[in-house]
């Protein structure tokens, strides 16, 4: 089995409401000097069979294309996880 | 005449959309997601609410139903397609119309009667309308907010096919208030607001919102459906 991520980022030009009501209550913490945050989704696919690294990132990199990001906002990146061991538990 | 709404899973609006539809003189079919067969209609309704939740982005799983595969062929070949709220999220998901629906820039959800302007009345679904005309239709959405790349904006505006704007004030942050948008075609329209709640006194702040549901009755029977995509069978 490989587990692969998917990280789904709004693109920078656009406005990411949420990133900023966030931003804004930080001062609330107590927590300053924070210019901006930006929300975006982390998403673990695993795949049953062997591990066949680079055919499960081209199958995440599919799966991301047509469904988990909406390319008209948004960018994503594949990986896979760094440690699949310790992500198991 | 027959008219489809969808119901998916989460679906809030059909109901009100199936009455509607019966109030602008056509018969209401009620179209089932998980079923591919489009019962021969003549127009489909994609109604309000929250499909599938709206896990992971609103309208990107309801998109991928079997009845919006059923859809998006049939669009393309003219059939029309009105996508209310949730059901343009869907539309825009499904690539029929461009751009995507976004959280609105302040957070909030907002449910109030909203003033619009008809900018384009040359589709399927706006016939009865004047340009200019200003119609008050509630609007209800958390993720209303319009956006599209400059380039896609300008199109829209070139083209004339932006077919409603907010007036009145935003209630989204939708990008050049932008309420409601069309296909190329003019057989698929997306509207945020929602004309089905506008569509008698009783219950509507209007009656404005019929005239979408008496127009496609007239397209229809008029066989102007996708007079500009080509003919449909």
């Amino acid at each position: 089995m490989s587990r692969v991520v998917v990280d789904v980022m709004l693109k920078p030009e656009i406005l990411d409401p949420q990133g900023q009501a966030v931003a804004n209550a930080l001062p609330n913490l107590g927590i300053e000097g924070v210019s901006a945050v930006r929300i975006g989704k982390h998403i673990e696919i695993d795949f049953a069979g062997g591990a066949d690294a680079d055919a499960d990132l081209d199958r995440a990199r599919a799966i991301a294309d047509r469904l988990l990001a909406n390319p008209v906002i948004e960018d994503f990146t594949v990986r896979l996880a760094d440690d699949l061991a310790s992500a198991d538990k | 005449m027959r008219i489809g709404v969808v119901t998916f899973p989460g679906s809030l609006d059909d109901g009100d959309a199936r009455r509607a539809v019966r109030f602008g003189g056509a018969d209401a079919v009620a179209l089932w997601h998980g079923d591919a067969d489009l019962h021969g209609v003549d127009a489909v309704v994609l109604p309000g609410g929250f499909s599938y939740g709206d896990y992971l982005r609103c309208g990107a799983i309801a998109r991928f139903s079997p009845v919006m595969a059923a859809i998006i062929d049939a669009a393309h070949a003219g059939l029309p397609v009105l996508g209310i709220c949730n059901g343009f999220q869907v539309l825009c998901e499904a690539h029929l119309l461009p751009g995507a629906l976004t959280r609105n820039s302040h957070l909030h959800f907002r449910n109030r009667d909203q003033r619009l302007r008809i900018e384009s009345t040359d589709s399927a679904w706006l016939g009865e309308f004047g340009v200019g005309q200003e119609v008050v239709i509630p609007v209800k959405n958390g993720e209303g907010r319009f956006v599209a790349d400059a380039a896609t904006l300008d199109e829209l505006t070139v083209e004339n096919r932006i077919v409603a704007r907010y007036v009145g004030g935003n209630p989204n942050g939708s990008m050049r208030d932008i309420a409601a948008i069309r296909n190329e075609a003019g057989n698929v329209v997306g509207i945020m607001p929602h004309p089905e709640h506008a569509i008698e006194a009783l219950t509507g702040p209007s009656v404005d919102g019929l005239g979408f549901f008496t127009s496609i009755v007239r397209t229809v029977a008029t066989g102007r459906a996708g007079h500009l995509a080509g003919a449909r069978a």
